[in-house]
């Protein structure tokens, strides 16, 4: 018989230890974040308030500076490409999942895959070069026929620049994401749930629409949060095609900006202290932006646990 | 009594009537043959089961009970490399025919699974769920079908004032027999349970033998069991199954008292399975 190994408690110890320095330094960095990003915009906060978030300025040259028009292109951005991309990646999934056999869902599934492993400058750069001349030639010509010339949505000259050609961008960036989450929510429910809904009597897409996706419906609002992260954060795709200046506008055509893009395109240009940290300070609305979306998202999916008992 | 209860129990009787259904139909399986990918698992089933009787399906894990009656409905046809051939005929009509309505047919052939499946909504939506996928009906008369389907199923006295909650949040057993009272709301004819209690605890399985024997002679019921003594207990008709094979059927004090069969007297007596 061989000796007892010696000090198997001071190795638990350690590992304990050390895993714990390791979560503890996430929190760090967080934290550190935060702070450096916080204190970085102190000095624009203290000249400018509250009314920063409020105020449509940004003039340089007189140092006033205020957040509106970017926290207005970030969310109509962000809202027109989920707009696009939610219900595009719902249907995806629910064919890859329930309704394709597996020699056209496995490739399918891959290249939407693949889709996610562009890098955004490449989709920057097909948004600037094809698909923003293809919107000014047809897009915005028949929008604008469609609605009258004079209607704010479509105004603007046909320059295929603005939200509508960044939110459309941003919706091919997202798909992916959300549609492969969905797939694996879809694929995650129980046979015998499906089994159940069907043997009712109902059509796939009422099992779907009234069993399987309450069922999941963590799974699919977390999907969602997903592309609203990667829409709100976005930058260099948005930058190209959303044409970058200070202004707020309702028409899907005007030229716009977001907070990730003024960040990108004026980091370098800002000399003086009150511009640097007003950037800085855009920096943290946007931190501060996503964390009360994703609170907003966990206290309600809180509630419709609450209320339904879902599944996943 | 004050006048708003009195008007309540006027509208809404407390107590338990149940809706006369359609009167239920007998069942013949000629020449049935189940396929998973090239394996076959069914081997020429014939079997005819009677109307308004409690038929048990015994046999030990993998001969097929549970495929058997998944043809029934058809609910194999959810699964791309599953197919049946031969006739399982319902009424005079032969389901296994490609034209046959699977949406209707699953209205009338009701099916209930091993383990408790609950929709993630309320106890009133899982019930009021068929209704409102197969009838337009106001919201009082929902009202009124799912209170006795929940009756049928002896639930609504534990129910009826949390009606609103999650159907999750019930017991294992009260989440079986509202699974029943869902399938029960859409008047169906049939009903298709397959180990209905496996997941469940004896005082639990014995009120689901209990609803059994008072859903017997309304509803045609077809038991997959692999619990004897519950063949026994509720079936008027038992049929013993082996590696896909009928081997045996008949009535159950016959079958469990004088089997014709070697082979299901010993499973009966416990020599295998």
């Amino acid at each position: 018989m061989s000796q007892a190994r010696p000090a198997g408690r001071w190795g638990d110890r350690l590992f304990g230890a050390l895993s714990f320095g390791c979560a503890a330094l996430a929190l760090l960095l967080m934290a550190g974040l935060f702070f450096e990003i916080a204190s970085g915009s102190a000095q624009a906060l203290s000249r400018f308030g509250l009314g920063f978030v409020s105020s449509s300025a940004w003039d340089p040259v007189r140092q006033d500076f205020g957040a509106l028009s970017s926290i207005f292109g970030t969310l109509v951005s962000t809202f027109i490409a989920l707009l696009f991309a939610v219900p595009l990646s719902l249907v995806i999934a629910l064919f890859l999942v329930e309704l394709a056999p597996p020699f056209i869902s496995r490739p399918v599934g891959l290249a939407i895959e693949l889709l996610a492993a562009i890098p955004s400058i490449i989709y920057g750069m097909w948004g600037l070069f094809v698909f923003a001349p293809w919107l000014s030639e047809h897009l915005q010509p028949f929008l604008q026929e469609l609605f009258g010339e004079e209607c704010f949505l479509v105004a603007g000259p046909p320059i295929g620049i603005g939200m509508l050609p960044a939110g459309i961008i941003l919706a091919f960036m997202v798909l992916p994401y959300t549609s492969s989450v969905m797939r694996d929510v879809f694929q995650m429910v129980p046979p015998v749930v499906k089994e159940a809904a069907h043997g009712m009597g109902s059509t796939t897409w009422e099992a779907t629409r009234r069993v399987t996706m309450r069922y999941g419906i963590q799974g699919l609002v977390g999907a969602i949060f997903l592309g609203l992260g990667r829409a709100v954060g976005e930058t260099m795709a948005v930058t190209f095609v959303i044409g970058n200046e200070h202004r707020l506008s309702g028409s899907l055509f005007a030229p716009g900006n977001t907070i990730a893009s003024t960040l990108a395109n004026e980091f370098n240009e800002a000399s003086e202290p009150m511009y640097r940290s007003s950037l800085f300070a855009l920096g943290l609305t946007l931190l501060v932006m996503t964390l009360l979306i994703q609170v907003a998202t966990h206290l309600w999916l809180r509630r419709i646990q609450r209320k339904m008992g879902a599944g996943l | 009594m004050n006048l708003a209860s009195a008007v309540r129990v006027i509208t809404r009787p407390e107590t338990c009537e149940t809706s006369p259904a359609a009167p239920p139909p007998s069942i013949q399986v000629r020449h049935l043959d189940f396929y998973y990918g090239a394996t076959r698992a069914l081997k020429d089933n014939n079997l005819d089961i009677e109307a308004g009787k409690v038929t048990a399906i015994i046999g030990p894990s993998g001969c097929g009970k549970s495929t058997h009656i998944r043809v029934y409905n058809r609910i194999y046809q959810l699964y791309r490399e599953q197919r049946a051939t031969g006739e399982v005929i319902i009424d005079g009509q032969n389901v296994l025919d490609p034209k046959t309505d699977l949406i209707e047919l699953r209205r009338q052939v009701g099916m209930i699974f091993q383990k408790p499946t609950p929709f993630p909504m309320s106890i009133f939506d899982n019930v009021a769920y068929g209704l409102r996928l197969h009838y337009r009906l106001s919201a009082d008369d929902i009202a009124e079908r799912v209170q006795s389907a929940l009756c049928a199923a002896a639930l609504w006295d534990e129910v009826k004032d949390i009606l609103h909650r999650p159907g999750t949040a019930l017991s294992g057993g009260q989440q079986q027999r509202l699974c029943i009272a869902r399938a029960l709301a859409v008047e169906p004819r049939v009903l298709l349970m397959d180990e209905p209690c496996s997941a469940l605890d004896p005082i639990a399985t014995a009120r689901i033998e209990g609803l059994i024997q008072e859903l017997r002679g309304r509803y045609t019921i077809v038991i997959v069991t692999h619990n004897l003594q519950q063949a026994a207990r509720v079936a008027d008709f038992t049929a013993f199954f082996l590696m896909g094979e009928l081997v045996e059927y008949g009535a159950t004090e016959q079958i469990f008292t004088a089997p014709k069969d070697p082979r299901t007297e010993d499973y009966i007596t416990g020599k295998f399975g």
